[in-house]
This record gives C-alpha cells, sequence and structure tokens, in this order.
C-alpha cells in the first residue's frame, strides 16, 4: 500500500467510504440525520475521535500485545469520546443538550473501531492519522448528504433556516413525516450506496 | 508483534488504564467551573422559558435581572432569610439530602419519588411596577428512567400555568423525552391547577371528562409511565409537602410578597 497523503483521505471519502462500502457506522447516521446541525457537530467529533485513536493506537502498535489489544483500542476510544463530551459540555453546552447520548455512543461507532483493527494497528503514525481523519470525513460526508435531505424534505429547512415555507407555518409546503423518522435514513443510504456503486462500478460485489 | 511473556498484557493494560484516568480526570476536573457555568446559564435560561420571558436576541443575564431570587420555608410558606446563604448560592438538591435543611419523605407522601426533600425552596419572582406578576417554582419528580428537573410558571392567581419547562432529565429521546417538545409544554399554557376548592386537580394525560378540560393536558402517546411522572411531580408540588402553604400564604396577603 503506498498511497500518497492526499489519497489517503480522499480514498474514504468516495472510493472507500466506510458507510458505502464497508457499510459500518450505520446505526448513528440513522440518530443524528434528522437535522443538519446536528450531524455537523456529530461529523467533527467523529472526525477528531477517529484521527486521534488511529495516531495513538499506531504510535503503541508495537507495546499493544495481542491478546487484548481490542480492550486497549476501545480505552483509548472511549477515553478520547468522553474528552470530546467534556469539552462540547464546557464549550458548546446547548449541542450537547441536544446530542447527548449519541456522542457517548461514538465508542460503539464500528468505523472506529474497524480503522483502528485494519488499519493503524498495522501502518505508521501519520498514514494512520490520515487515513481516520479521511474515513472520519467519509462518514460526515454520508451523514451531511442524508441529513441535507431529509431535514430539507422533512423539516423545509436547512441548518435550521427556513428554505421551504411549511403548511403549519402558512406556507405551501406539507412537510414528509416518513423523513423525519430515523429509518428513513435507510432508504437514503441505500440509495446513496446504489448511486456510488453504479457511478465507481469497481465497488460492486460480486456473488 | 510483542515478545509475550505472562506478565506483559497486565503491565500494558495498567499503564494504559493509568494514562487514559489521568487524561479523563484532568480533562473532568479542569472543565468543571466552565461547564457549571453553563448549567447555571441553561437553569436561568429554562426559567425565563417557563416565564414565557425567553428572547434568545438578548443575553441571559440581562432578562434575568428582572427576576427576584427567594428562598421559601415550604412548611410554614414564610420567606425567610437563611444565616450565611443568600439565594444565589443556595443548592437545594443538596439541601434535600442533607440533615439541617432536608430529609427524607414518608413512603405515603413520596408521590413524585424524589425520596428525600428539602425543607427550604428557592422560588422566582418575576414583578412588574411593584405587584407580582409570575412565580416560576422549581419542581422535579421520577419519569420513568430519571429525576426530571423542571420549573412551572403561574400566574398573580396563583392557579393559571403560564409555561413549563425541563432542564435535566434521562428519559427516552423521541418518546419520553418529548417533554421538552415546546409544542406539548405550550399546551399547559392558561390551564389550571387548583379547582374552586383549592384542590389540585390538574391531570396530565388520562381520561378527563370534557368540562374538565382547563384542567387537562394531553399525554406523550408513546410515554405513559413518562406523562405519569410529570402528573405526579405537579400533584406533589402543588400539594401540601410542596408549594400549597406558600401559595396559601401569599393569597391570604393578597399578593404582597415582603414579609
Amino acid at each position: 500500500m503506498a498511497e500518497t497523503k492526499t489519497e489517503l483521505i480522499a480514498r474514504s471519502i468516495f472510493r472507500r467510504n466506510p458507510i458505502a462500502l464497508l457499510v459500518l457506522g450505520i446505526c448513528s447516521a440513522l440518530a443524528v440525520t434528522g437535522q443538519m446541525a446536528t450531524a455537523f457537530v456529530m461529523s467533527i467529533c467523529v472526525v477528531l475521535v477517529t484521527g486521534f485513536s488511529s495516531l495513538i493506537i499506531s504510535i503503541v502498535r508495537f507495546q499493544i500485545p495481542n491478546s487484548v489489544r481490542i480492550g486497549i483500542q476501545i480505552t483509548v476510544i472511549a477515553t478520547l469520546v468522553i474528552m470530546v463530551d467534556q469539552f462540547l459540555k464546557a464549550f458548546y453546552y446547548d449541542l450537547s443538550k441536544q446530542l447527548s447520548i449519541f456522542v457517548g455512543l461514538i465508542i460503539t461507532n464500528c468505523i472506529i473501531m474497524g480503522r483502528a483493527e485494519g488499519y493503524a494497528m498495522s501502518n505508521p503514525p501519520i498514514p494512520s492519522f490520515l487515513d481516520g481523519i479521511g474515513n472520519g470525513l467519509g462518514y460526515g460526508f454520508i451523514l451531511m448528504a442524508v441529513a441535507f435531505i431529509r431535514e430539507l424534505l422533512g423539516f423545509g429547512s436547512i441548518f435550521g433556516m427556513e428554505v421551504l415555507k411549511l403548511t403549519t407555518n402558512g406556507g405551501w409546503y406539507v412537510q414528509n413525516g416518513m423523513l423525519v423518522l430515523p429509518a428513513s435514513a435507510f432508504f437514503i443510504i441505500a440509495m446513496i450506496i446504489w448511486i456510488l456503486r453504479t457511478l465507481d462500478p469497481e465497488q460492486q460485489e460480486t456473488d | 508483534m510483542v515478545d509475550i511473556t505472562a506478565a506483559k498484557p497486565f503491565y500494558s493494560v495498567l499503564v494504559l488504564a493509568f494514562f487514559c484516568s489521568l487524561m479523563v480526570a484532568g480533562a473532568a476536573v479542569g472543565l468543571r467551573p466552565l461547564q457549571e457555568k453553563n448549567q447555571e446559564l441553561d437553569r436561568k435560561k429554562n426559567i425565563l422559558l417557563a416565564a414565557n420571558l425567553y428572547d434568545p436576541e438578548k443575553p441571559i443575564e440581562q432578562l434575568f435581572e428582572g427576576i427576584e431570587t427567594r428562598i421559601v420555608a415550604l412548611e410554614s410558606g414564610d420567606f425567610v432569610s437563611l444565616e450565611n446563604i443568600s439565594p444565589q448560592d443556595f443548592d437545594q438538591q443538596r439541601a434535600a439530602t442533607s440533615d439541617e435543611m432536608g430529609g427524607p419523605l414518608a413512603d405515603e407522601d413520596d408521590i413524585a419519588g424524589i425520596g428525600w426533600v428539602e425543607r427550604y425552596s428557592l422560588v422566582y419572582l418575576v414583578t412588574s411596577e411593584g405587584k407580582l406578576d409570575q412565580i416560576v417554582l422549581p419542581v422535579r419528580g421520577q419519569g420513568l428512567w430519571s429525576t426530571m428537573y423542571g420549573y412551572i410558571a403561574i400566574e398573580e392567581d396563583l392557579t393559571t400555568i403560564n409555561g413549563i419547562s425541563f432542564y435535566e432529565h434521562g428519559e427516552t429521546p423521541g418518546l419520553g423525552g418529548e417533554i421538552t417538545n415546546p409544542r406539548w409544554l405550550t399546551e399547559f399554557q392558561g390551564k389550571k391547577i387548583f379547582n374552586q376548592d383549592q384542590e389540585e386537580v390538574i391531570r396530565i394525560g388520562g381520561k378527563m371528562g370534557a368540562q374538565e378540560k382547563i384542567h387537562h393536558v394531553d399525554g406523550i402517546s408513546g410515554a405513559t409511565l413518562t406523562t405519569d411522572g410529570v402528573d405526579d411531580l405537579i400533584t406533589f408540588w402543588f400539594g401540601n409537602n410542596g408549594f400549597k402553604p406558600f401559595l396559601r400564604r401569599l393569597e391570604t396577603n393578597g399578593g404582597i410578597i415582603d414579609g
């Protein structure tokens, strides 16, 4: 594997997107995509956590005994997530109240463990860090795309700003109730996967 | 990978756990002052929200200047000034579990499921031109999973709800968590807590005759147990162990708040 630094970051956004190709991290993608603002904060948190957990794990990878490596990875990830949570509470209290349990759930986001185990354990720190950042961005990209569709058609707004005037507000747009519910993210993610795999047939899995 | 000796995993894990706990503890302790300041601001914001005075354009501290914070003795209903404690420093939740300022509730009195109750409570008085306009009362009670903390603002007739807000709870997001939904909370506006005989009759959710609409707020579907908790906390805090003596005392004083 000899990718350049930009490749390391960019490939995770389209060609090897953690949600679209690896189908990891779906659970939180359902939960926080109702509104773009929360999806955006969640994306930033995940970018930071994947980046730094990959970096730290890669630095100490020669010291990690094989038998307890998963436990050690989880401990590093959990520490970072708690710190992100504490920072949010200290500086962005309203957002932290909105995201409440979801920040804590970053720990269980499969992408972070997946990158730690699949990449950082066997690569030097700098590429691992970039790979982590890239995967976080890939996750964020899908999150923002789904949140854009859901907020625009479900609430008639983008980042909380009114775009389509809702009938409940005296406008013309009838909000789509299905898109307000988390399950609708399933359909949207499936469609994004379909589009990505049509554009880039290499991603298609053969039977 | 690593030369494995039997003890190696233990050392690695110990060292790692030590460093991680240092970082977590450091972040928690170092950021606590900021977080507490945020919580304080959030409480004030919710008091303003309950009183319908919140304006996102203006700083919360400035809006809060029009609100007077006092301490009342719950049992007698009198305003008190506690020695050495200003209303700003009074920690009500801690008071409930301390020996001097609170005590355990008997099971049959513990409608809201809070276990301990304080003898003194903060109240927030909104006055306009020297006359009492609204009173914001802190309330709390057990929901389905958690204790819900909130504020109820009542108008100068001491029975009509002007607004209600919850600032802390751990109910299921999307179900019980909807108690913070402004659309549901506005349903409380204008409802009356007491009937003509000064009995606490307001009910949240459940069945209700049409004639009693003024005492009834619709429940949240999918969150019956949380709504029951809200109902119970209102029953408790507007009962004899809660603010009822205070409200009756105010009424006999004709809404005069000094004394």
